[in-house]
């Protein structure tokens, strides 16, 4: 069963605002001419702050802040960020594969940005608020 | 110069606790447009049994990001930061991070390896309490991309 899809836009000023949240200061995440020296085709996101876009939509599905207990991701391709106010848009969706003997679902999923993935083996697994996963809720 | 293999199954010392601050939180729930009350509201996080506010899943890459900084500072290793990506991370969860929380790190290489003239380094952290209460154990996998 899908879940619904969330979309997040992700602009260089939310790069400088999770830079200084996290405290990854990489300048392959600020500065173009790094991250062309490097071999990059310009100033990537953190790839922590897409798995935090792609664990904010897995939250929102579960209906609960704490609902996470497992959440693992490779990082695919990077997700390149123009420096113009529109940025550039990450697509989540989630598969839900089933539920476990203890009860926590089990969610495959996807993260996309201008029409490719840019994660892989993207998983969570998850303590719905109720036994029925939100996407049954109207 | 490919990273050292013999360096897989070293343990780093414990880092120095981390105080986990309420605006910390709020301050990265913020950066990543989480606005669950819980986040932000330490009424809401104790109507949900915390007794402050509770951080988003991925906040424990705060702690675990300066702590593998012994890692990736460490000379005898010898990691060129700006030529390093991130591959992989994974989180397993024995209960959220809560403001107030002081939390110490125990960094473990788990891998060295090297494809395609690039090198990866796999590293578990386990995040815990100074009491040593299990929190999360969170696993990284970093690329250092070659110069070719």
């Amino acid at each position: 069963m899908d879940l619904p899809v969330k979309t997040f836009r992700v602009t260089r000023a939310d790069l400088i605002r999770y830079a200084g949240a996290s405290g990854d200061f990489n300048p392959i995440h600020w500065s173009d001419r790094v991250a062309t020296a490097v071999g990059l085709p310009g100033v990537i996101a953190h790839g922590m702050l897409t798995m935090a876009l792609v664990g904010r939509a897995v939250t929102e599905w579960a209906g609960s802040p704490d609902a996470i207990v497992e959440y693992g991701v490779r990082f695919a391709r990077p997700v390149v960020v123009p420096d113009d106010d529109e940025g550039t848009e990450i697509e989540v969706r989630a598969v839900v594969k089933g539920v476990t003997d203890d009860g926590l679902t089990r969610l495959d999923l996807t993260a996309t940005c201008r029409g490719e993935k840019v994660l892989a083996q993207a998983r969570a697994l998850v303590r719905m608020r109720d036994s029925e996963p939100a996407a049954t809720r109207v | 110069m490919p990273l050292d293999q013999s360096f897989v199954g070293r343990t780093y010392p414990p880092t120095a606790p981390y105080l986990v601050g309420r605006e910390k939180i709020r301050e990265f729930a913020t950066a990543i447009g989480a606005t669950d009350p819980a986040y932000h509201d330490p009424e809401a996080a104790r109507a949900l049994g915390y007794p402050d506010v509770v951080a988003p899943p991925t906040f424990p890459v705060v702690i675990t990001f300066a702590a593998s900084q012994q890692i990736i500072d460490d000379p005898a290793l010898g990691i060129d930061f700006s030529r390093v990506v991130h591959g992989e991370q994974r989180f397993t969860y024995t209960r959220p991070v809560v403001a107030g929380d002081e939390l110490v790190c125990v960094n473990t290489i788990e891998d060295v390896s090297s494809r395609g003239g690039h090198d990866f380094l796999g590293t578990r952290t386990e995040v815990t309490t100074v009491s040593g209460e299990p929190v999360v154990t969170v696993w990284s996998k970093l690329v250092v991309r070659g110069e070719g």
